[in-house]
């Protein structure tokens, strides 16, 4: 078949390609690197996304949420103060992103459309109850990324529907988030094992939880049993041990080339644990420094 | 099917007719000729390949030349200016910092995008910086000097 590329300056010629078959690129930093690596080939029909003005912008909405255009980067959600203050998981996620130039060209909509079970901003997502809007050239719909993911690598979204945006709730108040992974590599790393955590306190005790594995699954997902070992207590160290073996009991991990499931299992107390505690840590209005890995590497 | 774009690499435009599938990586090495980039994983691992889009870094063997069309591509022939060598590359040569030379051209882009967004980086935010890009000579201590004697003096410890 004769390989085609257009690249369109308008959201209608970009949906009438998808309908005739093109598929998207942005950053290229998954498409591209995973025909490099043999995955699956570039498609034929190539339709780059980056010159449309329609899917990007990254801003708080008038609810106090947020709406991250798919073309919103890496980069630009970390340096986003609204993020960094009210979405710190996510931002704690982005930052680690492959290295600064996998941050300055990959996209929010490129990372949450690839499905991988081990991506970084995944679980911060999942965990803000985020959604995502999809269009197509006849429809538009909104899908909870709690429906998204299907599997590794796959999705609901059917071939010709395009990521728009992702867009966030706004937070209650007395919430603080964490994401944490283990990694071997500083940068141009994937998580090994990572997990998220968003408390809400309402005074001294855990109002809301939400607590999602990264590379433990076939696809992010919360764990209501973690969940349900925080909410009522005190978020205290035994509340988040409890929460923190709930998380790993349900953790059903791989083994592949970057860990075993043995070691994932051992990890992922440690690693919830250290996510936990992060998210009530900041939820208490301490500091943590953005990202939290490596900042608490070495904590408990 | 051949795309018409224009490249434009260090400030020179170069009319190009590309396959959808070339990186870009590839196009600037073999269609344009500048060939200081180098390809070393293809897998955007090792940073070798990195240039400048628009001011911001790129590992280009992963990235569709065609994507580039009509933007500001910089390589590491861009670096230098009419009176030679930039300062950080003088400095990686004072440093320590190149010994076979192969990741040179990708360390050189990665730390001028770095002390362009953040001028006088800490250690910490060198080495970070500076991950994406493997050096199997080196050790990386004399690349880290390198970029810390030309960040902006007075700051950096």
């Amino acid at each position: 078949m004769t390989r085609t590329f257009v690249a369109p300056a308008t959201l209608d010629e970009a949906l009438a390609a998808m309908a005739a078959g093109a598929r998207p690129v942005a950053g290229g930093t998954d498409l591209v690197v995973g025909a490099r690596q043999g995955k699956a080939p570039l498609p034929d029909g190539l339709l780059a996304i980056h010159r449309i003005d329609e899917l990007r912008g990254l801003a708080e909405t008038e609810s106090g949420g947020l709406r991250l255009g798919a073309l919103a980067t890496h980069e630009d959600i970390v340096a986003n103060a609204t993020v960094r203050e009210w979405f710190s998981a996510l931002a704690d996620a982005s930052a680690i992103v492959g290295s600064h130039a996998t941050r300055a060209q990959g996209t929010i909509g490129g990372n949450v459309m690839n499905g991988s079970p081990a991506m970084d901003a995944g679980g911060p997502l999942l965990c803000f109850d985020g959604s995502v809007i999809l269009r197509s050239a006849s429809r538009a719909r909104t899908v909870a990324i709690a429906d998204l993911w299907t599997g590794p690598g796959s999705t609901s979204a059917n071939a010709d529907e395009l990521l728009i945006s992702v867009e966030l709730p706004a937070p209650a108040p007395g919430t603080g988030s964490c994401y944490v992974r283990l990694e071997y590599r500083r940068q141009m790393e994937i998580a090994v094992v990572g997990a998220t955590a968003v408390v809400t306190l309402d005074g001294g005790t855990v109002a809301d939880a939400r607590i999602a594995i990264t590379a433990l699954a076939p696809t992010i997902r919360r764990i209501e049993a973690a969940e349900g070992a925080l909410v009522g207590s005190d978020g205290g160290p035994d509340a988040i041990e409890a929460a923190a073996r709930a998380t790993a009991e349900a953790s059903t991990p791989i083994s592949d080339v970057r860990g075993s499931a043995e070691y994932r299992l051992a990890m992922a107390v440690v690693i919830a644990r250290r996510a936990i505690a992060g998210a009530i840590a900041r939820a208490r209005g301490e500091h943590i420094p953005i990202p939290a890995s490596p900042a608490l590497h070495g904590a408990p | 099917m051949k795309v018409d774009a224009t490249l434009t690499v260090n400030g020179t435009a170069y009319p190009v007719q590309l396959d959808p599938h070339i990186s870009l990586l590839r196009a600037v090495r073999e269609t344009v000729g500048l060939t200081g980039s180098k390809e070393g994983c293809d897998d955007s691992e090792c940073g070798a390949c990195m240039m400048l889009l628009d001011g911001k870094p790129v590992n280009s063997c992963s990235y569709l030349a065609l994507q580039a069309d009509g933007r500001e591509i910089t390589t590491v022939e861009g670096l230098a200016n009419a009176e030679g060598l930039s300062a950080l590359q003088r400095a990686f040569l004072e440093e320590g910092g190149v010994q076979c030379g192969f990741c040179t051209p990708g360390m050189l882009i990665s730390a001028t995008a770095l002390l362009r967004a953040t001028p006088s980086p800490s250690d910490e935010e060198i080495r970070i910086a500076l991950a994406g890009n493997l050096c199997r000579c080196t050790g990386y201590d004399g690349i880290v000097r390198a970029v810390r004697g030309v960040a902006a003096p007075g700051l950096v410890p």
